[in-house]
């Protein structure tokens, strides 16, 4: 059985929770970058003990609009309580609203506008290269996002300075709110893309597996002398056939019903592999 | 007659810095000649980052470095830089609380000729209207290096408007009234209170001696600090005059003006006219001629005041 891979399913459920409490929410890129945000949070040097730890790995989430999951990952870690959230996303006044912000713990960067985590990673990475520090960078961002011209002139300045201390994730499901990639704006050949840029290109066939995702991540730090990216093929609304590889469910409000039955597969995914 | 730019001694305070303080951090968007940054940037290449032309990147980045402990100088041609990365500006640096300091070069009219893809006329208005932005405009080179004293100890972010040539002095070397976010008083008077910013602080003095052979009493209020502007000073300024003047290298709205006007509305109604540039590309000139057309002369300024005193 693997643990982080169980874990997933407990925090989906744990992000569908957060949604309902706050009448709608990002749920199905929540639910394609739970693996991805997840692993992360257990491989990285970062504690809510040492928020300010100058050695911190620095996590920046451009695809700022799954703040749920994040949410759900930083409270599974500590960083924040569960229950609060639940309580207060998007409630009036609250500190939990449908974007990060860095006032709560474990956030480092505002985000929500697409485009802008790739630029800010860059700048993390040369802060750790100025001051010789050993911390890496992780941004993850979503494959509708790369459409954001500022997304390219991140990528151009990480492989001009060869920050091999930065790495991005892009969270592929193939899906954003009004169709597919394809049919939006074609991202075509992702891989040749960033390799034009000069970075490392690791293809993870399934970014919703967190094995997969570890293999990726060591291999990233290994690499030595370009940034690396992961395009983490994800599934869109992963976990439940009621919402997977639907762009309707890209920001959405599960009903009651849709509720129980979510919840039912999140239950029943968790038990099987639970059984692995 | 000055030949020491504003930028150039932008330029000295930051090396200075930079030499106490491993943590100044300067980017430019291949803007470091523009900037007069380039002896910086061969002086201290470990605390300089060449972005090439993508000012949406070198906010994003400054932004990146300042929450790892940089004091982080964004330099780009002020058009550029308040409009194409307004959004890292307001994202990155101001909402995310991150200490870069974002220097628009070449701003208002500098770039003459050039038109106006390179005019900087809104960039008061867009910078002030994002929550927790500081907007400062300098006037001469000696305020200029006292602004930046001031800038690289604090540890918030700030948009700051330079322009290109060097400009006549105001203040005398080793005598520059200047208090953080206060404006200086350059002249008293009975009354009209001229208010001015940036390059039209020297305009505004100027026609206040040539009212004064006219018989009219103008004070000059020094205005660098348009964000937060200095409210206690512009009423205690005003109280009395029979009119308030302002005067600034900036489209009509949203600028100084707008700014006075919210002051005085409020605390202190009396009549205030307005002087900018126009509601529409600027005429094809070097600065001088520029501000000359629309009146930002010290002559136009002294003929605007004169016709609304008759």
């Amino acid at each position: 059985m693997n643990r982080l891979a169980v874990k997933a399913y407990e925090l989906r459920q744990n992000v569908l929770d957060i949604i309902v409490s706050g009448g709608g929410g990002h749920i199905g890129g929540d639910m394609s970058s739970m693996e991805i945000m997840l692993t992360l949070y257990n491989r990285m040097n970062v504690s809510p003990d040492r928020l300010k730890d100058p050695d911190r790995d620095r996590f920046v989430l451009s695809k700022g609009h799954c703040v749920e999951t994040l949410y759900a990952v930083l409270a599974d870690k500590g960083f924040i309580d569960l229950d609060e959230v639940k309580a207060q996303f998007s409630r009036f006044g609250s500190e939990y609203f449908g974007h990060p912000h860095n006032t709560i713990p474990g956030i480092e960067m505002n985000s929500g506008s697409l485009g802008h985590g790739l630029s800010v990673g860059v700048g993390m990475a040369l802060a750790a290269r100025m001051d010789a520090r050993a911390y890496r960078t992780y941004v993850v961002m979503g494959d509708g996002e790369l459409a954001e011209g500022s997304v390219w002139e991140g990528a151009m300045a990480a492989g001009h300075y060869k920050l091999d201390n930065l790495c991005a994730v892009v969270d592929r499901n193939h899906l954003q709110i009004s169709g597919t990639t394809e049919q939006v704006m074609t991202p075509g050949d992702l891989h040749a893309r960033f390799a034009a840029f000069g970075w490392h290109v690791i293809d993870v066939a399934d970014g919703n597996d967190v094995d997969q995702l570890n293999e990726a991540f060591d291999e990233a730090e290994r690499t030595k002398g370009m940034p690396t990216v992961l395009i983490a093929n994800t599934v869109k609304g992963k976990g439940s056939a009621v919402m997977e590889n639907k762009a309707s469910w890209h920001h959405h409000l599960p009903d009651a019903e849709e509720y129980r039955r979510i919840s039912g597969d999140f239950a029943a995914r968790k038990e099987a592999l639970e059984h692995e | 007659m000055n030949k020491i730019a504003n930028r150039a001694v932008m330029c000295e305070v930051l090396k200075e810095a930079a030499a106490r303080d491993r943590n100044v951090v300067v980017l430019c968007s291949d803007s470091r000649g523009s900037g007069s940054m380039t002896s910086y940037a061969e002086a201290f290449p470990s605390q300089f980052v060449e972005m090439g032309i993508a000012e949406q990147s070198l906010v994003s980045t400054a932004a990146g470095l300042a929450s790892c402990g940089k004091r982080a100088f964004a330099i780009s041609p002020a058009s550029f830089l308040s409009t194409r990365s307004y959004e890292q500006c307001k994202v990155d640096c101001a909402y995310s609380g991150t200490n870069v300091k974002l220097i628009g070069i070449s701003g208002g009219v500098s770039y003459g000729a050039l038109g106006m893809t390179h005019h900087s006329a809104q960039d008061i208005a867009a910078m002030s209207a994002i929550p927790g932005m500081r907007v400062y405009l300098p006037s001469d080179r000696h305020q200029t290096r006292k602004l930046f004293e001031a800038l690289v100890k604090d540890d918030q972010t700030a948009y700051v408007r330079l322009g290109r040539n060097p400009v006549e002095d105001i203040y005398e070397e080793g005598s520059v009234p200047f208090e953080m976010d206060r404006a200086t008083v350059l002249c008293e008077g009975t009354d009209v209170l001229l208010v001015a910013c940036g390059e039209m602080v020297k305009p505004a003095k100027d026609a206040a001696a040539l009212l004064a052979a006219g018989g009219v009493s103008a004070g000059v209020l020094d205005m660098y600090c348009v964000k937060p502007l200095d409210r206690e000073g512009l009423l205690s300024a005003a109280a009395g005059k029979k009119l308030v003047v302002t005067v600034e290298e900036h489209a009509p709205f949203g600028g100084l003006g707008s700014m006075v006007c919210q002051v005085t509305a409020g605390a202190d109604p009396r009549r205030v006219i307005c002087l900018a540039l126009p509601d529409a590309p600027v005429i094809t000139g070097t600065s001088a001629e520029v501000f000359r057309h629309y009146g930002l002369d010290a002559e136009g300024i002294a003929r605007a005041v004169k016709g609304a005193l008759l």
